[in-house]
């Protein structure tokens, strides 16, 4: 039997924003994108700034856990092979998203569209700064981000890798039945350490 | 001594950690700890001996996770019977003096409830009954519900415990380090709802250290009226040489929860990372502090599930929009089950400023009690306001009551014997301010003697339902002064009299009192300055009059409520804005010429200006027929930008602006429709919907905007939609095409069914999909007739099946 792995959480500040990756997400070039499009970003920005959460929760596996996930996807398995350790993790910037984009669904669907490019755009940021960081810990470069349904590894996964990191408990993430997370805005993957 | 006699007068001890624990002795990342009741009994057995040795009054049963989505109905039995076999092994074994209790332990189910997540309210219910019933059957002396962090799945666990169980109830829920639960709740807002549903201790536990939680404890501290629990972690953890550590030493963690003790918390344990040793400590360094005496706050407050609203000095706006009484329009809404509409309403009175919703969709030939549930649910999915459930109907009453994220405004009681025998038992239950009017059957007293009177009454008769009158808010009636000009002296001087010798919170429906005399917002804006001046604590009013809102901002400001009078300034601008664009406008229109007009109002859709497009669209239909306004107008400009978005000049975003703009122009052609009682001509309909497994409706939504905008009648069943379901909405409306979004690969299969279903028993109807993972292959694979890669392909589509 593995023993237990210790799980635990970060919180962070606002990563640094990119407009031009939102205005991406909202399915526009930024550099041709129109006054009101921006102004819309803006202001999107401005209402949902201060109540996103930025919430990580991970863990270095030992090779028993990582064991049935890298036998079911060969690609996992490669990209770890020689890593000198790897994390899991799951990251969140909260429900408040997915209540205004609900609330915009009904007043303003191009609203309700710009907080998702916002969402994408944070939830991405937040991951990014949860690696950089470990890779200042380490020392070490990472591999890219492997997560659950990317190639070979089944979307199925996410059942096994919420039992590893205890999501709920820890960073309020949970797992639909349909195997969609909520909050929606919200990754989970695995990282190697090369 | 039963539990609740030792809560009444002494410091309670409860037990701490037990994963953490489990870990520590083999437990292995994802298994089960439940489980290990019947594996590893003399462990289980082990850990509570040492926490009653410790000093635990109460320890908490195994069973965090022990519930019926994770464990069949037989082993969740077995489960549970042995999880209250080794704690009642352990109270046997330990031969320490104190009172011994066993609770059972019950944490949240790790799924999110609806609409966040996929879990239903009823079914999460459900799930915590089975649990409950288990540990009534085996023996528990009360419930300890812990962990919580979202306020709805912590009201499912209570309310099923209340169902299923007489046993007393400790509620404890995860407060993060901004004060909050992971949903948004404030421990006001918790408090609020807990007390009201009869939840006996209350507090916080996990996630922080009891220094981080200070904050939380005493906010909980200043408004519970029942003792309040703290089971703080051990601080935070790290990782050293491989083992877990905490950053909080037993004698330090017992210090800062004496610190709490001595604020007042009553109840106390710990949470992840403590073991027998921080309770030893904890009950040595508490030992010596006087139990603190439990106040009543008799403060009268009700909550939605991110904040708590409390009545006082500040007048309560409540906004009164959402009640079909005398409006037309929203009538055809509740008729044509036009939910967005009734959102509308909910959303742009929050926008103006009031603090509570007031939900009325009575109306006859509707279902009421189905329509006000859903009402509520969907209102409180887009709006974090407090609800008022307005109905004389208690069995709709009740159904929303249950679904209400909260404690709820309740609207309303009177002094009829079966009106109270009706509506008491509901407020009980759920939790919720009443609302009472001074009436009873002999009808509404003349007098302020008389309406006094039947408050006395009330009062009396619901503190025989063990309701306290901090939770009666007394509507004195506001009639016209048009019938008699009197009325309004006797509605004040009752409300006055009730306020100052009952100590009860009041209520008016000013507008009343206008009812057939001219210019009745400053009758309305008048008598409403006259209530708060003789203490009406709120108003349900018209947020949208611009009078009614100066009144209560210049209270404010008069009565000292508004620092530097701060918010009468913000608002003055606006009041300065409603009093001159209108008549501006006016004048305007008469100089102009029709055909300046219908450029400008082409452009202000294009640019996406709905404000402009709206108020342009007004003064056109009062000299055009509404529909050339539609064909020769917002076609024509809707037509301009999809054929830029088609031609890649112009993006999405624009793509919705514009349409939302035509969407405004389209409300105000059918508000004078509606109002003129056109028929209009149907394309016919289509239905759409996310299918079931799927929870993301952007791009539907995005689907309906336009299609709505082109004139199609859209029948949206919204996200997460059995097949079936799907399928009777197209075989009632006969619609000719439905269009159905999935996200993900995984609820692709559950597209492909409904396309077979409605293929083999709706043949005249045509399916068209779309949404993020499908492609045109995919598409035909699952035997979709149409795939539409955006909006305007569906449209398009739409236009080539009906015509």
């Amino acid at each position: 039997m593995s023993s237990a792995i210790t799980v635990l959480t970060r919180e962070y500040a606002s990563p640094p924003v990119s407009e031009r990756e939102i205005l991406r997400y909202a399915g526009c070039v930024s550099s041709r994108a129109d006054e009101a499009t921006v102004a819309l970003m803006r202001d999107c920005l401005v209402e949902i700034g201060g109540s996103l959460t930025y919430k990580v929760c991970y863990c270095e596996l030992d090779e028993q856990t990582l064991l049935p996930f890298t036998d079911v996807s060969r690609q996992l398995k490669h990209l770890l092979n020689d890593c000198i350790a790897v994390v899991l993790f799951g990251a969140t910037v909260g429900v408040e998203l997915d209540r205004r984009i609900a609330r915009y669904g009904v007043l303003s669907p191009a609203r309700a569209l710009m907080m998702q490019a916002i969402g994408a755009e944070r939830i991405e940021s937040l991951c990014h700064a949860f690696c950089t960081d470990l890779s200042k810990e380490y020392g070490a470069p990472l591999t890219p981000r492997f997560s659950a349904g990317y190639g070979d590894l089944p979307l199925d996964a996410q059942k096994d890798i919420f039992a590893i990191l205890d999501c709920p408990r820890r960073i309020g993430l949970t797992l639909n039945d349909s195997l969609l997370m909520s909050p929606s805005k919200s990754v989970t993957a695995f990282v190697g350490i090369r | 001594m039963n539990f609740l006699e030792l809560l009444k007068n002494n410091t309670v001890y409860l037990d701490g950690g037990m994963g953490t624990l489990l870990q520590e002795r083999g437990l292995a990342s994802g298994e089960h700890p439940e489980r290990w009741n019947i594996t590893h009994p003399e462990v289980i057995t082990a850990i509570h001996q040492a926490y009653y040795d410790a000093g635990s009054h109460v320890v908490s049963t195994n069973t965090f996770g022990a519930n019926s989505l994770k464990f069949s109905p037989d082993e969740l039995d077995a489960i549970v019977k042995a999880a209250f076999e080794n704690a009642r092994a352990a109270t046997k074994a330990s031969t320490s003096p104190q009172k011994k209790f066993v609770a059972l332990d019950i944490g949240p189910t790790g799924k999110l409830l609806k609409p966040l997540g996929d879990l239903d309210f009823e079914d999460a219910v459900a799930v915590f009954a089975d649990t409950v019933r288990l540990g009534v059957k085996y023996g528990a002396d009360l419930i300890i519900i812990e962990t919580m962090n979202d306020s709805y799945e912590t009201k499912a666990a209570l309310l099923a415990a209340k169902e299923h169980s007489d046993l007393p109830v400790i509620v404890t829920n995860a407060y993060g380090a901004d004060g909050k639960l992971m949903t948004g709740a404030s421990p006001e807002a918790m408090v609020a709802m807990l007390e009201g549903m009869g939840a006996d201790a209350i507090g916080a536990n996990c996630s922080l250290g009891p220094k981080q939680l200070t904050d939380v404890a005493k906010r909980l501290l200043a408004v519970a009226s029942v003792p309040v629990v703290m089971k703080p972690n051990a601080g935070l953890p790290r990782v050293e040489n491989g083992k877990t550590v905490f950053d909080v030493s037993p004698d330090e963690f017992a210090e800062e929860l004496a610190e709490l003790c001595r604020m007042g918390v009553r109840v106390m344990g710990g949470c992840c990372g403590t073991t027998p040793d921080y309770i030893r400590a904890l009950t040595a360094a508490t030992s010596g502090i006087a139990p603190a005496p439990i106040h009543p706050k008799h403060k009268t407050v009700i909550s939605s599930y991110t904040h708590a609203v409390t009545f006082g000095d500040e007048p309560i706006l409540i906004g009164e929009r959402i009640n079909p009484t005398g409006k037309k329009r929203f009538k055809q809404a509740l008729v044509e089950n036009d939910m967005d509409y009734i959102l509308t309403e909910g959303l742009n009175q929050q926008e103006r400023g009031v603090h509570v919703l007031d939900v009325n969709v009575g109306l006859p030939d509707i279902d009421e009690c189905e329509m006000l549930t859903r009402t509520v649910c969907e209102l409180q999915a887009v709006t974090d306001l407090p609800l008022q459930i307005d109905t004389s109907d208690t069995a709709a009453m009740e159904a929303a009551l249950r679904r209400y994220n909260g404690k709820a405004m309740v609207n309303s009681v009177n002094g009829k014997a079966e009106s109270m025998a009706a509506v008491f038992p509901l407020v009980k239950k759920y939790g919720g301010v009443v609302v009472a009017l001074t009436l009873d059957k002999s009808g509404i007293p003349s007098t302020v003697e008389g309406r006094f009177a039947i408050a006395q009454r009330i009062v009396d008769t619901a503190r025989t339902y063990g309701i306290d009158k901090k939770d009666i808010i007394f509507d004195t009636l506001a009639m016209t002064i048009s019938a008699d000009t009197g009325a309004a002296c006797v509605t004040l001087g009752a409300l006055e009299k009730i306020r100052r010798e009952l100590g009860c919170h009041t209520s008016l429906g000013v507008s009343n009192v206008s009812f057939g005399l001219p210019c009745r917002d400053a009758v309305n804006s008048t008598f409403f300055a006259m209530g708060l001046e003789r203490g009406l604590s709120a108003a349900i009013m018209n947020p949208y009059s611009t009078d009614m809102m100066k009144t209560c901002y210049t209270y404010r400001a008069l009565r000292g409520l508004d620092a530097n009078c701060a918010q009468y300034i913000e608002k003055a601008a606006d009041f300065a804005v409603a009093a001159s664009p209108a008549a501006a406008v006016a004048t305007d229109a008469s100089v102009k010429s029709p055909e300046n007009y219908a450029s400008e109002l082409q452009l202000s859709i294009i640019k996406g200006l709905k404000d402009k497009a709206a108020s342009l669209t007004a003064e056109l239909i009062a000299s055009v027929p509404p529909l050339d306004v539609v064909q020769n107008e917002i076609i024509p400009a809707l037509n301009t930008v999809g054929r830029g978005f088609e031609q890649k000049t112009v993006y999405l975003p624009q793509l919705l602006m514009s349409a939302e703009a035509a969407k405004c122009a389209f409300e105000c052609i059918k508000n004078a429709m509606s109002a003129s009682n056109t028929q209009t001509e149907s394309h016919g309909c289509i239905v759409l919907a996310t299918v079931h497994g799927d929870i993301h409706d952007i791009g539907k939504n995005i689907v309906k905007l336009l299609l709505e905008n082109y004139g199609f009648d859209v029948v949206d069943l919204g996200k997460d939609v059995p097949a079936i379901a799907v399928l009777d909405a197209v075989k009632k409306h006969r619609a000719p095409l439905l269009g159905l979004s999935a996200l993900m690969t995984t609820t692709v299969p559950s597209m492909e069914e409904t396309i077979a279903l409605i293929h083999s028993e709706a043949p005249f109807c045509k399916v068209m999909v779309g949404g993020a993972v499908l492609t045109q292959d995919y598409a035909d694979r699952i035997g979709a007739d149409k795939y539409a890669s955006d909006a305007m392909e569906g449209v398009r589509y739409a236009q080539s099946v009906m015509g």
